[in-house]
This record gives C-alpha cells, sequence and structure tokens, in this order.
C-alpha cells in the first residue's frame, strides 16, 4: 500500500455550537489520503466537502478529531516558523476567483506573493520568470502580469489561483472546485496541466468537486458526502461501476451526458434519507464491503449491500 | 413550423480603450416556436453578447449593432426604441441569468418582483397579480408559496432563488425564453430538478428558448439544436444528433475531445483545445480557430472559411468541407460517437462564402 499524506480521524467542525442553530458541517469524518493519489470529494453544495477541506489546512479550528500530515498534528499549537514551513506544503485553490484575489494587487504580485514570504527567487527578473512560467502554465500571457484582476474573466481569475497555489512547489494542495468557473476547452486544459504536475512533482490532491465525471476521471479514490458525513468511499471506477449507498446512486444518476441518446433516457433515482430506518441505538458506520470500498451503512443494511454487490 | 426570431448576419462591437471589440461578426440564425437552441462556446465567444443584443440589453455606448436585422415575430429589435423595448422586455422576451445570489433584488420581496412583471405587462390589480405570484411560484415547484411570496430573496437557497428567477421570467407568458447559464452555478442534483422543471414548463407553454451554456452534458439533455459560437461567430450549428454524433468543424470536436466521457479511463489525457481565444479587438486574418487548430489549412490563415451544408438543418463553416480539402481524421474520442445519420448529404454544399 502505498504511503499515507494526510490521516483524517474523526474529523468534526461544528459551527454555532451550544446554540440553536448548531450546524455539524462535519461530523465525524474519517478518510486518509495516500502519496501521490488524487482523492476526489463529492456531494452537494451545503453537505460539508469545502468544510472539510477548509479545516483540514487550518482555515478553520477543528471542533474534534485530528488531521495528521505526515504523521505531524495539524491542528495542534504551532510557532509561527512551522506554521510556514507548513503552509509551504499544503496550497489551497478556492472555489470563487472573484472572491479569493485581492482587486488591488496586480497579477504578477498575487503570484508573487508566496515566492516572496518564502524566499524563492533570486532577484527581480528570477521573480518575474518564474510569474511569466507560471501565468504560461495556466494558460495566460505574459502581458497579464500587470493587470488587476478585474481585468479578467472569471475562468481566468480562476487560473490566475491555480498558479498562485503552484507558485511555492507545494506537496499537497486541495482543490476546491477549481474547474467549475472554467469553460470545458479550459477545464481540460487545467485538468491535464494538474494530471502532469502531479506526476512531474509527485503532487497529491483533494480535488473537490461537483462535476461527477470530471472527477471521476482526475481521481484514483471518491468519497461521497451527504450532511456531513461521508457515505461511500471507494476507487473511481468502483464507485461509478458498483456505487452501494442510495444517495451514491440518486448523485450518479443526476449527471447529464454529453450524449443525446441516453439523456432522452436516462431516469434520475430519488433519495429519501427516511428510507434508512434506522433504529435508535443502531450503530451506523463506515464498513468495508470490498477492499477500499467503503460504505456508511447499520449491520443489517451491510448484509443486504453484501448480496447486492457484484464482483 | 413557426419562426420566432430570425437573427441575420448580426454584429455588435464595443468601444474601449484599446479599439473596437468585435463581440459578434456576422451570426444569422433562426428559431422556431417551441424549439430549444442551446448556444455553446468558451467566454469571450460573444453567446452571451448575441442573446443579450437580442433583449438590446447591451450598454449602448460602448456598445453598438453595427450591421444586421433581429427580426423578432417579424419585427425588427434593432431599430426599436428604449420605450418600445419596454414593452418587449419581460412580455415577449425574458431572460434567467446565471447568478441567481446576484440577480434578484435582495430589498424587495420575492412576491413583490413577481408582481411587478404582472403590474407592468398584464394590467392586473395587485391582488390578482398576488393570486397570479402565489400560482407561479407553485408552479415552479416551491412549496408553500402563500409564505414564500412575503420572503426575501436570502431566506431562499440557490436553487429556490433559481425557481424563483423562472417564475419572475415566465409570469408574463413570453413567447422566446433567453436562458444564460441558468444551472452552472447548482448542484447537479438540483441542476437536475431545473432543468426538468423548464422542459416540463416548456411543453406547457411552448415557449422557445435559448439555452446559453458551456456544458455540453446539459446541452444533450435539453437542446434541439445546436449552435456552437466561436470568437463571435456561429461556426456550426445543426440538431443535437448532428452537433454530437457527425460534428464537422474541428472546434466542435475540440469541445467534445476535452470531455471526458464517464467510461474515459485514467491514463487517456483529455485532448485540450490549446490556447485561448482570440482578441476581438483584432480578429485574425482568415479563420479565427486556425492558431489553435491543428487541423488547420494553410487557407485558414488567409481567408475566411465559407460556410457549407451538411444535411438539411447542419451547417458548419471550415474549409475542411470544401471539396479541395485533403481528408482529416478528428480526435480518437470523437471518432467514437461519430454516426452515420440519414439525413445526411452525400456532398457538403457551399452555400455562403466567408468575407
Amino acid at each position: 500500500m502505498a504511503e499515507k499524506l494526510l490521516e483524517i480521524k474523526h474529523l468534526k467542525q461544528y459551527f454555532n455550537i451550544g446554540r440553536p442553530n448548531q450546524v455539524k458541517a462535519v461530523d465525524d469524518v474519517t478518510f486518509d489520503i495516500y502519496k501521490g493519489e488524487t482523492l476526489g470529494l463529492v456531494g452537494e453544495s451545503g453537505c460539508g466537502k469545502s468544510t472539510t477541506g477548509r479545516t483540514i489546512i487550518r482555515l478553520y479550528d477543528a471542533t474534534g478529531g485530528q488531521v495528521l500530515f505526515n504523521g505531524e498534528d495539524v491542528h495542534g499549537k504551532k510557532s509561527k516558523s512551522e506554521l510556514k514551513k507548513f503552509n509551504r506544503k499544503m496550497q489551497m485553490i478556492f472555489q470563487d476567483p472573484y472572491a479569493s484575489l485581492n482587486p488591488r494587487m496586480t497579477v504578477a504580485d498575487i503570484i508573487a506573493e508566496g515566492i516572496d514570504i518564502h524566499g524563492l527567487a533570486k532577484g527581480k527578473k528570477n521573480r518575474m520568470e518564474r510569474v511569466y512560467q507560471l501565468l504560461e502554465t495556466v494558460g495566460l500571457n505574459k502581458e497579464h502580469a500587470n493587470r488587476y484582476p478585474h481585468e479578467f474573466s472569471g475562468g481566468q481569475r480562476q487560473r490566475i489561483g491555480i498558479a498562485r497555489a503552484l507558485a511555492v512547489e507545494p506537496e499537497f494542495i486541495i482543490a476546491d472546485e477549481p474547474i467549475s468557473a472554467l469553460d470545458v476547452s479550459i477545464q481540460a486544459q487545467v485538468v491535464n496541466l494538474m494530471k502532469k504536475l502531479q506526476r512531474e512533482k509527485g503532487l497529491t490532491y483533494l480535488f473537490i468537486a461537483h462535476d461527477l465525471s470530471m472527477v471521476k476521471y482526475i481521481s484514483d479514490r471518491i468519497g461521497v458526502m451527504y450532511f456531513g458525513k461521508m457515505v461511500e468511499l471507494a476507487p473511481a471506477d468502483e464507485l461509478y461501476k458498483n456505487a452501494m449507498h442510495p444517495y451514491t446512486k440518486s448523485l450518479l444518476s443526476a449527471i447529464p451526458l454529453p450524449d443525446p441518446e441516453s439523456e432522452r433516457t436516462r431516469r434520475r433515482i430519488l433519495y429519501d434519507p427516511a428510507a434508512h430506518h434506522y433504529e435508535e441505538n443502531e450503530k451506523v458506520e463506515m464498513r468495508e464491503l470490498a477492499p477500499g470500498h467503503l460504505v456508511f451503512c447499520s449491520e443489517k443494511e451491510f448484509e443486504q449491500y453484501k448480496t447486492q454487490y457484484k464482483k | 413550423m413557426d419562426k420566432i426570431l430570425e437573427v441575420k448576419d448580426l454584429k455588435v462591437s464595443f468601444q474601449v480603450y484599446g479599439g473596437e471589440v468585435q463581440a459578434v461578426r456576422g451570426v444569422s440564425f433562426d428559431l422556431f416556436k417551441g424549439e430549444t437552441l442551446a448556444v455553446v462556446g468558451e467566454s469571450g465567444s460573444g453567446k452571451s453578447v448575441l442573446n443579450q443584443t437580442v433583449m438590446k440589453l447591451i450598454p449602448m455606448p460602448p456598445g453598438k449593432i453595427t450591421g444586421g436585422q433581429i427580426l423578432f415575430h417579424g419585427e425588427d429589435i434593432v431599430k426599436k426604441t428604449d420605450k418600445e423595448m419596454e414593452k418587449i422586455r419581460g412580455k415577449e422576451i425574458s431572460m434567467i441569468f446565471q447568478d441567481p445570489m446576484t440577480s434578484l433584488n435582495p430589498t424587495m420581496k420575492v412576491g413583490h418582483q413577481i408582481t411587478e412583471v404582472l403590474l407592468k405587462h398584464q394590467n392586473m390589480s395587485s391582488h390578482q397579480a398576488k393570486e397570479r405570484a402565489v400560482e407561479l411560484l407553485r408552479l415552479v415547484g416551491i412549496p408553500m408559496p402563500e409564505k414564500r411570496i412575503n420572503q426575501y430573496p436570502h431566506e431562499f437557497s440557490g436553487g429556490m432563488r433559481q425557481r424563483a428567477m423562472i417564475a419572475i421570467a415566465l409570469a408574463a407568458n413570453p413567447s422566446l425564453l433567453i436562458a444564460d447559464e441558468p444551472t452552472t452555478a447548482l448542484d447537479v442534483t438540483i441542476q437536475a430538478q431545473i432543468l426538468e422543471l423548464m422542459k416540463d414548463l416548456q411543453k406547457k407553454m411552448d415557449t422557445s428558448i435559448i439555452f446559453i451554456t458551456h456544458d455540453l452534458g446539459v446541452v444533450a439533455n435539453v437542446a434541439d439544436r445546436v449552435a456552437v459560437m466561436y470568437a463571435g461567430q456561429i461556426v456550426e450549428i445543426g440538431t443535437v444528433d448532428e452537433i454530437f454524433y457527425d460534428p464537422r468543424h474541428p472546434y466542435t470536436w475540440g469541445l467534445l475531445a476535452s470531455m471526458p466521457s464517464l467510461d474515459s479511463s485514467h491514463e487517456e489525457e483529455l485532448t485540450a483545445i490549446p490556447g485561448t481565444p482570440p482578441d476581438l479587438t483584432h480578429p485574425p486574418k482568415g479563420d479565427a480557430f486556425a492558431a489553435r487548430n491543428k487541423y488547420a489549412l494553410a487557407i485558414d490563415f488567409e481567408e475566411e472559411p465559407p460556410l457549407f451544408q451538411v444535411s438539411e438543418t447542419h451547417f458548419a463553416k471550415t474549409w475542411l468541407l470544401h471539396p479541395d480539402a485533403p481528408k482529416v481524421e478528428p480526435p480518437e474520442a470523437v471518432k467514437r460517437r461519430m454516426r452515420k445519420l440519414s439525413s445526411t448529404f452525400e456532398k457538403p454544399i457551399l452555400v455562403k462564402e466567408g468575407n
């Protein structure tokens, strides 16, 4: 088995604790991310997938549980220099390209901010060279370096965000819906680029998205989240062929495919969370159905899934 | 079938600091009653400008319609004054925008935003309008509409806001609905619901829809016909089957090949279209797509390609269809979906020379 880069153990992220509007955004989620792999995380908005990503990178302080990066707890007490070291290893590409770029900085300064902080460039010329190269890798031109974010379209801004994340040469990137705002042709460029970078530099990705066909393409394993829980985790192909949890099935049935014929016959499966009929003290947890294929279910359902499961 | 919209050689440009951006460069298409035309293309291809022009929503200046006609029910919209347009907007033609978070007025109750349309265009009394608003919200699948009409947009979820927007757009029974990426900001499950809702309402009201999107899955789901735009021009137009199973333009190939299908393997690289769209301040000579096109011929850099007709409904603007052009093989991913369609002509017919 590959080396674990990240271990997420019983991670909990609650908001408004103790108040009537308490939200369990992430509720006891456990999974590992292996070195060099891409783990896809899918689910509806509000299911906690973005919060999971943000808690892993310590944008939120976890309510409970642990995140181990190379065996080291991310959420422990840390000195400034420790945090800096850690920040360089883990980067994030954000969902909203409009809110994640400082409107008062030029593109060159936005991209080079990390380079400056970590002292990665030797001299001004080298700094700009890096910026130009990064711009090119994300599909922009040299001339864009001196412009401001408002001069770009949403798609172009997202590419700037990706260039910024790549600037400090991290080990692990959390990509929170990085391609949702991009055009199909550009999406493919970015995904190819991300895959290429992964091969060359051994990057590890947590890829959060709701575009399931792209997620399947880029991910080695996929986790499906629903209401703060992970309901199914399996290798990408396995998940599509042998989805077991009814929510996963419903999610898969909702994807429109670029094929008019199959679209005419596609039927959506609806998911009703009440259909589980969990009893008061029934133990509902992740159970391993097949090697690497985990489903969130009760003992009774587990037996049922086992009989349904086909090799 | 009745034509409700005819766009003829439409040209739109914007005066900007650096010169004149030719956002739409000679677009022609027809729209029939009750059909859905999907317009696909990259950002900056002019698809949104084209459709905002149909509603005359582009700011003028800096925008300007430099040529062509937009015939809506036979009447030219280009010549209409703002005052006359007010009678058409929201009543005859209405629009659903991409971002339901920003396109509803946050300081107005949702019900009020619906009745606004009704009071303006349908001469209803405020009491009648309110009843109709409840009915519309129920129609678009919002539970407890009596309560919901007194709420503000921030009390609605994203999917609910998009439903409310559809209710506003359909309030006056428009004959043409322009949907500009209506589901892009939504989750797949909500997207599926909205698409089903739109199709259902279209059937009931016989509305024509222009559906702008860059999601080819959505196109396959909703469209009767598809127009592919690139650099301000329609480079290929045809029925949904023709575009997905017998595409002829290399840009369409590029779009189709850049989507992963659910059964494409990991190892396979996606065929991305290299580069970025051209700067439309100075549109390139010849075929605008030539610089990004690996199938480009020498003539593509010299002369604009003519329009060829491949079947009764299928047109493509590429030199590759010229009888003297070399035979080329489309990318692997496209070849897999190709099939022979019965309606295809034996040979492409040249219908319009390039400019």
